[in-house]
């Protein structure tokens, strides 16, 4: 097992190796690594005893898990009913063009963003909103979330 | 007294003492965060760090908890609350004993908070709640809350959602431990089933029977399961009662696990709530301390412990037995029932599966009695609803109100009608499984409650209610909620599978204005085949929105379909435009537009796109000359 795996060992382990934490035990080897790796879920399936095709397909079977690899900073615009009524899809396409993407891409070609849609993060109250790195951002416009985005790109570049 | 397991003696000593620590509590002026989501988003802990550093610097003493010594002369009570459900007018701060709530409080004004009001009793005008001229600087007095009635709300912001001892103190766990001691399996069970209390996570199932049904298993294994897995877009309640009072959801599932003989419960979280889960995981920790929850509870025979599982971002696992797959660790996909979860649910015992609202009713019921429930709401549903309040309307937020309130009075009372002085157009209830409501005289003045809805193909669904305005086209609104389930459909089943695609596609090429009348009628009839052959809940409501905006907006779907015009998808957008006389080409409005939509050569005039033109009005704020004007409101 190469070193990188390490963590997921622990992980794994944590959760004393049982099939019905399966999810949990993803849930937090994404939240450790950003995305679930063949080798990460290969690992999984060995040390639980079930077949990788079973972990496979529960991996995929939710939204949250990802097997690629995400940008550095993750934005997620809610494309909730609240949110939608208030004019969500605009922000979601500003920020697409903004990052340059295209056809299934979520990445941006720099690695530093990713953006998803979110079915509804229930803060309706602030609609339309967008979290960056979980962070929620309240009656966010076009305008406003590109500035956001600005600012964080500036931070990257200065790094 | 952390780490002492109390018996049936000492916590009626607790309580006392809780009892008395709360009243001295409420002779000390007290300042209340609402720490809700929503209050969050908008800077709520920087207000809480802020209270507390400006009550340092005046040597006023903190109390965090109840106070239970009065020898501080100078103190202050400084909680964070859970949410108040004024989620639009956030960052909520509430002072008592004044009962003054303040809006859209920023960290700054903390300083002018103390020094004014908690110390000077003086109200500052600017943080008040103003509406047509009037100022309500009393949270009662607002329109908003007056004509609500919060029963399970009632806790959520005005307690600290973690203190275990303030819900101890306001009659927490008495429920439980009534049940306890002095009632059997069959008798919880009863009550339950005299109080009418119907499963608010849609169905409005008799909980009494569904737990009767489960106690009367003989399986030595049971399993308690609250759905927490709050799907519907547009619906927040839930989220708000495991942030805001999660003791009531706990003290729900042991009194359900007392009457069904099971000693093991799971809640199912939404991934996307991370604050109710550690909520909830702080507040199983705290009973967990003082024997609330474990084994031999209050020194008896009943042992009882809860787990919180977090879900992974699938909507279906809202449905019962998908939920229940999806706690085993699988794919979360509904299976052929019978058998019902009550025989075979979690790891294939008798399961007995409710939702977040329904066991926080639970223990209220228990200690006030069946009589006190059936004074609220009406004869078929008793008891309260809450409801998410949201979309184009004044007010949004998370109301209560009694079963039977009427579409009228949440949307114009307390949602303050419609935003922007637009005119009303509909309600859909109850999200992708549920029906719009038109603002016709009958639908307005129809009752909020399971029958009455049912009767017009709507449901209560959850409790997400969205309202629209006259400049939301209806089509459109169906063909939202069929993406939605679209992209959450498992995929066991074929006509949820396919059906709901081809239902997509017909609603697409409406929209486009391609659509034709034979397109009509083979959405009905798909409607009609889904609705009736889908394998789970998720399918057969699946096809609502379309069947009730066909039923109810038909007009809508003719502009589209023979008109090929539709005059709210197919009107003008509005945009700003820029006056060619004044404009200079200076360029600047160009290199300012995030959309790219401006374009024109170097000291030329400029022109604006309307199709890439998303009206955010950036260039009008950096034209130097003055040369664009502002969209006109459409």
């Amino acid at each position: 097992m190469s070193n990188e795996l390490t963590r997921a060992n622990e992980i794994i382990d944590s959760y004393g190796c049982q099939q019905c934490n399966l999810i949990a035990i993803m849930q937090e080897i994404q939240a450790e690594y950003k995305y679930l790796s063949e080798e990460a879920l290969t690992l999984v399936a060995e040390k639980l005893g079930i077949s990788t095709a079973k972990v496979y397909s529960v991996a995929t079977f939710y939204e949250n898990f990802s097997l690629e690899a995400k940008g550095k900073h993750i934005i997620k615009v809610c494309a909730g009913t609240a949110c939608h009524v208030r004019k969500s899809q605009p922000i979601y396409d500003a920020i697409h063009d903004y990052l340059g993407l295209t056809g299934k891409k979520k990445t941006s070609a720099d690695g530093v963003f990713t953006l998803e849609t979110v079915a509804c993060l229930g803060a309706c109250g602030l609609a339309p909103v967008m979290t960056i790195d979980g962070e929620v951002h309240a009656k966010m416009t076009p305008e406003a979330a590109l500035a956001l985005l600005e600012d964080i790109r500036k931070e990257e570049s200065g790094k | 007294m952390i780490g002492t397991k109390l018996t049936r003696d000492s916590f009626h000593v607790f309580q006392a003492n809780a009892r008395n620590a709360l009243k001295q509590s409420e002779q000390v002026p007290s300042v209340l965060i609402c720490a809700g989501t929503g209050c969050i988003a908008g800077g709520a802990m920087k207000i809480y760090d802020n209270i507390k550093a400006e009550c340092e610097k005046r040597g006023l003493q903190v109390y965090v908890g109840l106070k239970h010594d009065t020898d501080e002369e100078k103190s202050l009570h400084v909680k964070m609350s859970g949410c108040h459900g004024f989620c639009e007018m956030g960052p909520l701060v509430h002072i008592e004993p004044m009962g003054i709530m303040y809006i859209h409080v920023k960290p700054e004004d903390c300083h002018e908070i103390i020094e004014k009001t908690v110390l000077g009793g003086e109200i500052i005008d600017r943080l008040v709640y103003h509406l047509d001229g009037v100022a309500y600087p009393r949270q009662e007095d607002i329109p908003f809350y007056k004509k609500q009635h919060r029963v399970v709300l009632e806790n959520c912001g005005r307690s600290d959602a973690e203190d275990i001892e303030e819900y101890i103190a306001k009659g927490g766990y008495s429920g439980f431990e009534k049940a306890l001691f002095e009632m059997n399996g069959e008798e919880i069970c009863k009550t339950i089933t005299d109080s009418g209390l119907r499963g608010r996570g849609g169905g409005g199932f008799p909980a009494g029977r569904k737990w009767e049904g489960a106690r009367k298993q003989t399986s030595p294994k049971k399993y308690v399961v609250c759905n927490g897995d709050e799907g519907d877009p547009g619906a927040f309640m839930d989220r708000s009662i495991m942030e805001g009072n999660p003791h009531s959801v706990l003290e729900g599932m042991m009194i359900a696990g007392l009457a069904v003989g099971s000693d093991e419960g799971y809640i199912y979280v939404r991934a996307e709530y991370p604050l109710a889960v550690s909520r909830l995981k702080a507040a199983i920790a705290k009973a967990e301390a003082y024997g609330l929850l474990g084994d031999h509870i209050m020194g008896t025979d009943f042992s009882f412990r809860i787990h919180v599982n977090r879900g992974a971002g699938a909507f279906v696992c809202g449905e019962g037995s998908a939920l229940t797959a999806s706690i085993e660790g699988n794919r979360g996909m509904p299976r052929v029932k019978p058998p019902r979860t009550i025989e075979h649910g979690l790891w294939a015992e008798p399961t007995v599966l409710n939702n977040v609202e329904t066991f926080a009713n639970v223990p209220l019921i228990i200690r006030n009695g069946v009589d006190w429930y059936h004074s609220i709401g009406t004869r078929t549903s008793p008891g309260t609803k809450a409801f998410a309040l949201t979309g184009n309307v004044v007010n949004t937020g998370l109301i209560e109100v009694p079963m039977g309130t009427t579409i009228r009075e949440v949307v114009f009372d307390i949602g303050g009608g419609i935003r922007g002085g637009k005119k009303f157009k509909a309600v859909q209830i109850g999200g992708p499984s549920g029906g719009a409501t038109t603002a016709s005289k009958e639908h307005l003045d129809l009752p909020l409650d399971f029958d009455s809805l049912k009767s017009i193909g709507a449901m209560i669904g959850s409790g997400g209610l969205v309202v629209m305005d006259e400049d939301t086209c209806m089509v459109e609104t169906a063909r939202f909620f069929m993406e939605f389930t679209q992209k959450e459909s498992c995929g066991k089943c074929v006509p949820c599978r396919e059906g709901t695609k081809r239902m997509l596609e017909i609603l697409d090429r409406i929209i486009a204005n391609k659509g034709t009348m034979e397109d009509l009628e083979l959405l009905e009839e798909l409607a009609n085949t889904i609705s009736s052959t889908a394998l789970c809940g998720l399918g057969q409501s699946a096809c609502k929105p379309v069947q009730s905006t066909l039923k109810y907006f038909r007009n809508e779907y003719l502009a589209h379909v023979v008109d090929h015009h539709c005059p709210i998808c197919n009107r003008e957008k509005p945009h700003p435009i820029i006056d060619a006389d004044k404009c200079k080409g200076c360029g600047k409005c160009r290199k300012n537009c995030p959309m790219e939509a401006i374009s024109g050569s170097v000291k030329q005039p400029h022109t604006i796109d309307p199709e890439k033109c998303i009206n955010c009005g950036a260039c009008v704020g950096n034209c130097p000359f003055g040369a664009i004007e502002a969209a006109k409101e459409g």
